[in-house]
């Protein structure tokens, strides 16, 4: 503790935003994590190589139609959440009647097959994509470029969105329903599978989003999802499995804590998420956000 | 399985059976490649270290008479020591491999050149960088081919610092590579009047670099040193752009960019990096002929340094295993090729060291302007030649225990 005197105060507001940044991805990330665990009960082990798959999509639309980052940022998510939607009518649509056990181990499946794919043709040393709005400004304690700030702004309104969405609406409402009594809804004539694959679909969607936003600054290669979705289901697991404010709330918190371990501590940086997790699972089995099934 | 492989041996002798009866386990030569195939080195290394090391065969047996079965394996060591070494073992003990050849990842090297030496077999290291591997930790078994940390710093650093870049700040990759990489810049910095004013390690693999380059920033040091390689690499100077750390006065020093690095970056972001090579594709014809069929078999991709190494030290290897009629005792194969001076299309003259370091000369290399640049992959300039002679480590500076003092 006695290096917290060694820092300035403008370097810990630098790193406390830097944190928060990266915590942006974390709730995007786990966002669509839990929307998918909260209605399907699936543990969706795919969801790195789908945010992978969005920022090779945001590639490929750029090298090969042209259509730059800011149509991909609409496009690649529809495109990537149809995939997704395809996978969950082939695929997981068959194994909701069994352990959890089934859906993790045909995702991960499907997830080291996508990278795969993905290595064998575009090799593992990454793309390169241009930063569609450089620069940045000056904040008297740290530069912050304008790409940054960008992506927690789109990070917190969709967060928000979606969170409004579940919790506020009668969509959600219905899918509320339909995860604690699928039958009883069904039988209001309201169409359940078809809602879970959407949801699917949209889950799947966010992850593509996430990954078009890392994009133009994170390397854009066949592992990145892998190497950031572990960190992603701790983030969930901390939060509670299926808690949507929970997962958007822990993503954002770890980005920060990780940030100052960052400062503190670097060698730890990779490790202080799971030291974190282990002590949550001790206290509050649960997370910190979910109620006990 | 052991009975079944010697049955086959023992067929493959007898059809190919030679008027001089050679020694070798199994009937004949088998080269182990051992790297990354799946992860963040597997551009640098993987597949085209393999096309590399058969390239070498049929190179080898164009010009000389190869009347033995020569044969090669590889496998993916996942830049994980644990997994290096379980695939080491098995290769030895059950699969008969020879020879282990290539092997990025300091950190699974220094794993699997401590197996090699138990089993008194050889190691051909082309991709891994600590120089430990011929300092200290230095073994009769060993060869280290292509570059080191020491050389990189050497090359790297000291060109920095005589054009006034004399404050570091190092971004360290946390482990033997990045400790290796960053302790030899250190010493080259500090020798040449330089001052290391601080350094901050990361996990290896990360993937956000920014926390780093800010604390990098705010040290105002001249010199960000990137202790660091592969994607880690790419990501700290991407991000460093990002953040204006250039534009800022400081400048970014790769310590160790391999031309697939580059390639990830594109020139616009890559442009004036300096960083040191063993070997670039656009500098002899042999290279270029050499390169050009890699590209084939390669999905378009030129040779790094790492794969052009691999293919000349299995040349040698080729050459003292054929010189002494056997491969079975690794230590007196590697006293061979220290023995004989190396020469081949790619690497040119050179020999090998008592400490088991292979050395060559070095080329300091600055990467093109966008606009300098005539087509696809022509991305350095030469700024200067490092002779042989002064590229590497002196041999009494290193503590290798088998150098004579």
């Amino acid at each position: 503790m006695f290096e917290l005197i060694g820092v300035p105060p403008q370097a810990l507001f630098g790193q406390l935003l830097l944190g928060l940044i990266n915590g942006a991805f974390y709730a995007l990330l786990s966002l669509g994590l839990a929307v998918i665990f909260g209605m399907l009960n699936v543990i969706n082990f795919a969801h790195g190589a789908q945010y992978m798959m969005g920022a090779f999509g945001a590639w490929m639309m750029l090298t090969y139609l042209g259509i730059p980052y800011w149509g991909a940022l609409l496009l690649v998510p529809i495109v990537i959440g149809a995939l997704g939607i395809l996978l969950e009518r082939l695929f997981l649509a068959r194994l909701y009647h069994l352990d959890h056990l089934y859906g993790l181990l045909l995702t991960f499946g499907l997830a080291l097959i996508f990278e795969g794919l993905f290595r064998r043709q575009y090799g593992s040393s990454g793309l390169p994509y241009t930063n569609p709005i450089p620069g940045g400004t000056n904040l008297g304690f740290m530069f912050l470029p304008w790409y940054r700030g960008w992506v927690i702004i789109v990070s917190i309104v969709v967060c928000l969105a979606t969170w409004f969405m579940i919790e506020k609406t009668k969509l959600g409402s219905y899918l509320r329903a339909a995860t604690e009594n699928p039958t009883l809804v069904r039988a209001f004539g309201i169409n359940v599978p078809r809602m879970m694959t959407l949801t699917y679909g949209f889950g799947v969607g966010l992850a593509a989003l996430a990954g078009v936003l890392a994009a133009p600054i994170y390397s854009v290669n066949p592992i990145m999802g892998s190497n950031l979705i572990i960190v992603v289901f701790a983030v969930v697991v901390i939060g509670g499995m299926g808690s949507i404010m929970g997962s958007i709330l822990t993503g954002f918190g770890l980005g920060i804590i990780e940030g100052l371990t960052k400062v503190f501590y670097p060698e730890a940086s990779n490790t202080v998420i799971f030291v974190i997790m282990a002590i949550v699972l001790m206290i509050r089995p649960a997370g910190l956000f979910g109620t006990p099934r | 399985m052991r009975l079944k492989a010697l049955a086959l041996a023992a067929a493959a002798a007898a059809l190919t059976a030679t008027p001089a009866l050679a020694q070798y386990t199994d009937g004949g030569i088998k080269i182990g490649v051992m790297n990354d195939q799946s992860g963040l080195y597997a551009d640098l290394s993987g597949q085209g270290s393999v096309w590399a090391a058969r390239r070498a065969i049929a190179d080898y047996c164009k010009t000389t008479k190869c009347h033995d079965k020569i044969e090669v394996v590889f496998a993916d060591h996942q830049n994980k020591p644990d997994v290096g070494s379980t695939t080491v073992r098995q290769w030895f003990d059950v699969d008969n491999v020879d020879v282990v050849v290539d092997v990025p990842t300091s950190s699974v090297a220094l794993a699997v050149h401590n197996i090699v030496r138990e089993k008194n077999k050889v190691m051909l290291n082309s991709g891994a960088a600590s120089s430990d591997l011929t300092g200290k930790a230095c073994s009769p078994n060993t060869v280290h081919w292509t570059y080191d940390t020491w050389a990189l710093a050497n090359g790297t650093g000291n060109a920095i610092v005589k054009t006034g870049g004399d404050t570091w700040f190092f971004l360290t990759a946390d482990y033997a590579f990045g400790h290796a990489l960053e302790r030899d810049t250190a010493a080259v910095v500090e020798k040449s009047g330089g001052k290391v004013v601080g350094k901050v390690r990361h996990p290896f693999p990360g993937q956000d670099f920014s926390s780093f380059l800010l604390q990098a920033q705010q040290s105002k040091a001249k010199i960000i040193g990137l202790a660091n390689a592969g994607g880690d690499t790419t990501n700290s100077i991407k991000q460093a752009a990002e953040f204006g750390i250039v534009q800022g006065g400081q400048k970014l020093a790769g310590l160790l960019v391999f031309i697939t690095d580059v390639h990830a970056l594109s020139l616009q972001t890559a442009q004036g990096l300096i960083l040191t090579e063993a070997w670039y594709w656009d500098q002899t014809d042999a290279n270029r002929a050499f390169s050009a069929d890699f590209e084939k078999a390669n999905k378009g991709n030129k040779p790094t340094m790492v794969q052009a190494g691999v293919y000349s030290a299995v040349y040698h290897y080729l050459k003292a295993v054929h010189e002494l009629k056997a491969d079975g005792d690794g230590a007196a194969v590697v006293a061979k090729m220290k023995s004989m001076p190396t020469e081949d299309a790619l690497f040119g003259k050179g020999q090998i060291r008592a400490d088991g370091r292979k050395i060559h000369d070095m080329y300091l290399f600055e990467v093109k302007a966008p606009k300098e640049s005539k087509g696809a992959w022509d991305y350095y300039k030469l700024r200067a030649t490092i002779p042989a002679a002064e590229a590497f480590r002196p041999m009494d500076q290193g503590d290798c225990p088998l150098v004579k003092k």
